[in-house]
């Protein structure tokens, strides 16, 4: 609505539509901001303009003054002023006078009615001052206009809701149709963010592109010739240029200068770090562990900031070239281990002896799940250990339906020129035993 | 051929790793071994079965384990006969190695039988076929190049008879 007719009871005031319970219908976008009770509202002039209102509530909202009576019979009707009417409003000036006095507030009205708000009660009277001034100022009625003015049907921002809703909760009825355009309009807000934060994020993308083009072109230029050409100036050339490293450095990239020679910075940092970390997992894991298994435990512990595969291969690799207890190993096969420097090969075969020539496994031998089992560590490392004692000629294996199993490796003690003979030391005999318990 | 069920086999024979049904020992020292006992195995039965002759399919004898449900792959068995040959300086007697000889005498062993026989039963300067000569079963292959080895020496001459596999034997022994 444009500007408010004047179909006033008494000159002034326009009649305030209120609910059934008394809370006051708010217009579209209108908030309910302040409430004093006890508040009569009267004409200072002679003869007054108006007729007073007396004993009411005092509702103040972004667009209106609204004035309800608080109990019935009541002379007068609600009634409302609208803030836009208000020309002028007088500072409050604190005397001996009002300080017997109730609290009051004048205000002019097109420039020519003076009208005195009385508050009789006990309520935040300054704190009402102090927001009566703020929407007088805040001009939200003009707003309203403006957007009115638009000839669009209804879309209204994200000022919708707030049209809807008081300050206090109060719920303003709109009817199935308003809340339908509600949703509506909501809708084409959301679109509408949404399209523009598209906007930003292709922005950002191409800023990102733009980035990394650069990184890449400093990146080519610490790869080519350190010797400038310009002669004088060599000290600066350097010290920007390991600037500019340690840049890249801690943006994450490779210093490609210094792969050849001790390892960039961040990559002997990290190898000390994964060196003192790699103790207790290696502990729990008898004294090897694979790498796949160091880079799920490492990445864990560390939560974020996480390394790649290839940083945690290369940190690893520069282990040799500090004194540090742990290693890096490749089997055969190809899997490849952290372990103790400490860790001793023997120490693990020897274990295997004990496995395998005991009386049960003699004779059925052990798959790389018993050895895991007994061995206390990982089923993949169990079953390198016994590839290694294969490879050493302690075991030797058979294909069965159920897998590859490992056996102590008898063939050293069978004699080729007497096959029959046993002797009646070496576990060649111990075999035999076994397996003659079990024969029919 | 015969098949005595008295022949021991060694407890070896049960040894699952040297069983071998599926593989070969991947570690070549412990492969080497087990070939080489397989070969004496084998060397050691057919002599004692007087088998001369080994076919790569056929049911032999030790290529099957019942005890422990199993059967040597065909890549262990033309392993272990081709170690055979290679014992014996023979080879596969067809194109397609299935038939192995088995030289548990080796050639000039044979010739020495030959020659022992022939002087243990006074055939010195006589005549007879090649069929004639029954030594232990003796395949026929295998005869005949005991039989040259020992015309090498001079001390017998082949010659072809009226058909074309009819061979006889000289002995100047």
């Amino acid at each position: 609505m444009a500007s408010e007719s004047r179909i006033e009871s008494d000159g002034l005031f326009n009649a305030a539509e209120v609910t059934t319970s008394g809370r006051p219908v708010l217009r579209r976008n209108e908030v309910e901001c302040f409430l004093l009770s006890s508040v009569d509202l009267d004409s200072e002039d002679d003869p007054p303009r108006f007729a007073s209102l007396r004993s009411g509530n005092l509702i103040l909202t972004t667009h209106r003054l609204i004035w309800i009576p608080s109990s019935q019979p009541n002379a007068s009707l609600p009634s409302s002023l609208p803030l836009s009417s208000i020309t002028h409003i007088f500072s409050h000036k604190k005397s001996i006078k009002s300080m017997f006095h109730s609290p009051r507030i004048r205000f002019q009205v097109d420039s020519v009615v003076v009208v005195t708000v009385v508050f009789r009660g006990k309520g935040d009277f300054d704190g009402f001052l102090a927001k009566l001034w703020e929407c007088w100022r805040g001009r939200a009625w003009e707003e309203d206009e403006k957007s009115e003015s638009e000839a669009s049907s209804g879309s209204g921002g994200g000022t919708v809701a707030q049209g809807l809703y008081g300050n206090d909760g109060t719920v303003r009825m709109v009817g199935l149709a308003g809340i339908l355009r509600k949703e509506q309009e909501q809708w084409e807000s959301t679109d509408k963010s949404l399209q523009d934060a598209f906007q930003d994020l292709n922005a950002l993308m191409s800023k990102a592109k733009e980035m990394v083009s650069l990184a890449e072109k400093m990146r080519q230029k610490l790869l080519s010739a350190p010797s400038s050409q310009n002669g004088g100036g060599d000290d600066e050339e350097m010290g920007s240029k390991e600037e500019m490293q340690q840049w890249m450095l801690s943006v994450g990239i490779i210093s490609p200068v210094t792969k050849e020679s001790a390892g960039a910075l961040y990559h002997q940092e990290l190898s000390r770090q994964l060196a003192d970390f790699v103790r207790i997992p290696l502990e729990q894991a008898g004294g090897m562990i694979s790498l796949t298994d160091m880079y799920y435990h490492f990445n864990r512990a560390r939560g974020t900031e996480l390394i790649s595969p290839d940083d945690l291969w290369q940190a690893c690799n520069l282990w040799e070239k500090f004194d540090v207890p742990v290693m890096l190993r490749k089997f055969d096969s190809g899997v490849k281990v952290i372990q103790n420097k400490s860790h001793s090969d023997e120490e693990v075969m020897s274990r295997i002896r004990t496995l395998v020539t005991k009386t049960e496994t003699l004779r059925t031998g052990v798959t790389a799940s018993d050895a895991a089992l007994t061995l206390k560590i990982a089923p993949a490392m169990a079953k390198e250990h016994l590839l290694s004692a294969e490879t050493k000629g302690l075991l030797c294996r058979d294909m069965s339906p159920d897998g590859l199993r490992f056996y102590f490796n008898l063939f050293p003690e069978i004699d080729p020129t007497d096959l029959h003979l046993v002797k009646d030391f070496g576990t060649y005999g111990e075999w035999v035993k076994a397996t003659s318990l079990l024969s029919v | 051929m015969q098949k005595l069920a008295d022949f021991k086999l060694p407890q070896f024979f049960n040894y699952p790793p040297c069983n071998a049904s599926r593989i070969l020992q991947p570690v070549r020292d412990t492969r080497e071994k087990q070939i080489h006992l397989w070969k004496e195995l084998i060397l050691d039965y057919c002599k004692s079965q007087k088998v001369f002759l080994i076919g790569i399919e056929e049911d032999f004898h030790l290529f099957s384990n019942s005890a422990i449900d199993r059967s040597l792959s065909h890549e262990a068995r033309e392993t272990f006969l081709s170690a055979i040959l290679g014992e014996g300086h023979a080879e596969w007697l067809d194109k397609g190695h299935r038939k192995c000889p088995v030289l548990w005498h080796r050639i000039q062993d044979w010739a020495y039988i030959i020659i022992l026989f022939v002087r243990e039963n006074g055939l010195e300067d006589s005549v007879m076929t090649v069929e004639e000569i029954q030594l232990e079963g003796i395949d026929r292959t295998i005869l005949m190049r005991a039989l040259k080895l020992v015309e090498n020496k001079g001390k017998l001459a082949l010659f072809k008879g009226t058909s074309a596999d009819d061979e006889g034997v000289k002995f100047s022994v």
